[in-house]
């Protein structure tokens, strides 16, 4: 039996979607968790961990870079920020956390991955506000526009497609740094990688990757989809990389 | 959780006592990623080459490596395993790919943003082809290169500790073996050796990009 026919049973038994015994699983105190045998249960709580982390992400880096995009200061430190952060692997911080009072589990995971989820936002709203063309800006003064009135009807509106980038990057980079959680006893769809490696059922495996794979492919196309949206029309044409 | 002994973060005798374990995975480290990179830069230059010339080309070659970058490294490492087993190839497979968008995209974006009456100048000057891309192109776009290079050594030194999913993460091992047995100086020395590391090689790609542009040195001291 190949590794792809294993993966292909996997995935389409109804059993393994749904879970012996429903999504839910009570715990100890009264409480439920996520039952980890079920496709879908695990997706939805996949979906919930990077959803928190990148809110808490934008939540304290939208304001903190569109303040300082419009001010024109910190670049500097916005810019070290973001490449200590590509330095430090979510492993080390993970572990980190779960040797020190944070512990581990889902919350730790999530404070790590909304770690990693700050710097693409912040650097992308910094980058949009402060690179409004001067002569703009000057423009929107000279009509007589307080400098508030100027952050937010003049540079926000222009700085928007970056930021939408900013936060498409760090969505489905999230996405994609979550399947981790289930090497320091986190869920999300990682749990079906690590058990299936756990247990040398590699069609597990593969079924698992191409799960996850497939969730960032969904995350990242709805997120663009959403960068559109908030795109003003004038600005479409002009096609955007995300930093 | 109450420790019977004290549980330092740092400790200087872990580092005393296990020396040789540390040293051996900051090697295999290493070597990893310096290979992983090097691999990538011999696959991407020719396409990134292939890609400007051959219009048509472009946008798959980009889609492609868009693509692949996606797939989150957990899964992708795990993905290789049943393939091509357990150990470093699969985890220098997984680098390779990863450090290949990265790569692909800023040594395109450095030819495109060639100055076009540079290109035009040397061309009347009979400059080949071949000439042209080695002596007026490349080190016109060195700095996009060498930006591209930069991130692509700083992700591919924290990629490598995912390679703890098939048991060859380097320092990764260190750290995911002090995670299960909640031994915090072996998790904070693994984690720092881990990001100096990384320090070490951006400073000497920066000093290797100094030495190897020195134009853009007498530009800035005129």
């Amino acid at each position: 039996m190949s590794i792809w026919q294993e993966a292909w049973d996997y995935i389409s038994s109804g059993a393994n979607w749904m879970g012996e015994n429903g999504l839910t699983r009570p715990t100890f105190d009264g409480g439920w968790k996520f039952a980890h045998d079920s496709i879908v249960a695990l997706t939805i709580e996949h979906l919930y961990m990077s959803f928190a982390a990148v809110a808490l992400a934008a939540i304290t880096a939208l304001p903190l870079g569109i303040a300082l995009g419009h001010a024109r200061r910190g670049g500097m430190v916005t810019v070290a920020l973001s490449n200590v952060s590509r330095a430090m692997p979510t492993l080390a911080l993970l572990t980190l956390f779960a040797a020190s009072a944070i512990g581990f589990g889902n919350r730790a995971v999530i404070i790590a991955a909304a770690i990693f989820a700050f710097p693409p936002i912040l650097t992308n709203a910094f980058t949009g506000m402060a690179d409004v063309d001067a002569d703009v800006r000057e423009a929107a003064e000279g009509q007589g526009l307080t400098r508030l009135q100027v952050a937010t009807r003049v540079e926000l509106p222009l700085a928007w497609p970056l930021i939408a980038a900013g936060l498409r990057t760090s969505a489905s980079q999230t996405v994609a740094t979550v399947p981790l959680a289930a090497l320091v006893a986190g869920g999300g769809l990682g749990v079906i990688i690590s058990t299936g490696m756990a247990t040398q059922r590699y069609g597990e495996v593969l079924a698992g990757g191409v799960l996850v794979a497939a969730l960032t492919l969904a995350v990242d196309a709805g997120m663009g989809a959403l960068q559109r949206r908030l795109t003003p029309p004038p600005l479409r044409a002009a096609s955007l990389a995300p930093a | 959780m109450d420790d019977a002994r004290p549980n330092p973060w740092l400790s200087w005798r872990y580092v005393e006592s296990n020396w040789t374990e540390l040293s051996d995975q900051l090697t295999i480290h290493t070597t990893l990623t310096l290979q992983a990179i090097a691999i990538a830069l011999a696959i991407a230059f020719p396409l990134a080459v292939l890609a400007r010339n051959v219009r048509w080309l472009t946008r798959p070659i980009l889609g492609v490596t868009g693509v692949l970058y996606t797939i989150p490294s957990f899964a992708l490492f795990a993905l290789l395993a049943p393939f091509t087993g357990i150990g470093r190839t699969t985890v220098l497979i997984g680098l390779v790919v990863y450090t290949l968008l990265v790569l692909v995209r800023n040594i395109l974006a450095g030819l495109e943003g060639v100055d076009r009456d540079v290109v035009d100048a040397a061309r009347g000057l009979g400059y080949s082809r071949l000439r042209l891309l080695w002596g007026v192109e490349i080190p016109n776009a060195l700095p996009s290169i060498v930006a591209g290079l930069r991130i692509a050594t700083v992700t591919t030194v924290a990629l490598v500790t995912v390679g703890v999913v098939v048991g060859y993460g380097g320092l990764g091992q260190l750290m995911f073996r002090g995670f299960q047995s909640n031994y915090r100086a072996q998790i904070a020395t693994s984690s720092i050796l881990c990001l100096l590391l990384a320090l070490v090689l951006d400073l000497a790609i920066v000093v290797a990009a100094r030495a190897a542009m020195p134009w853009a040195r007498r530009r800035r001291a005129s």
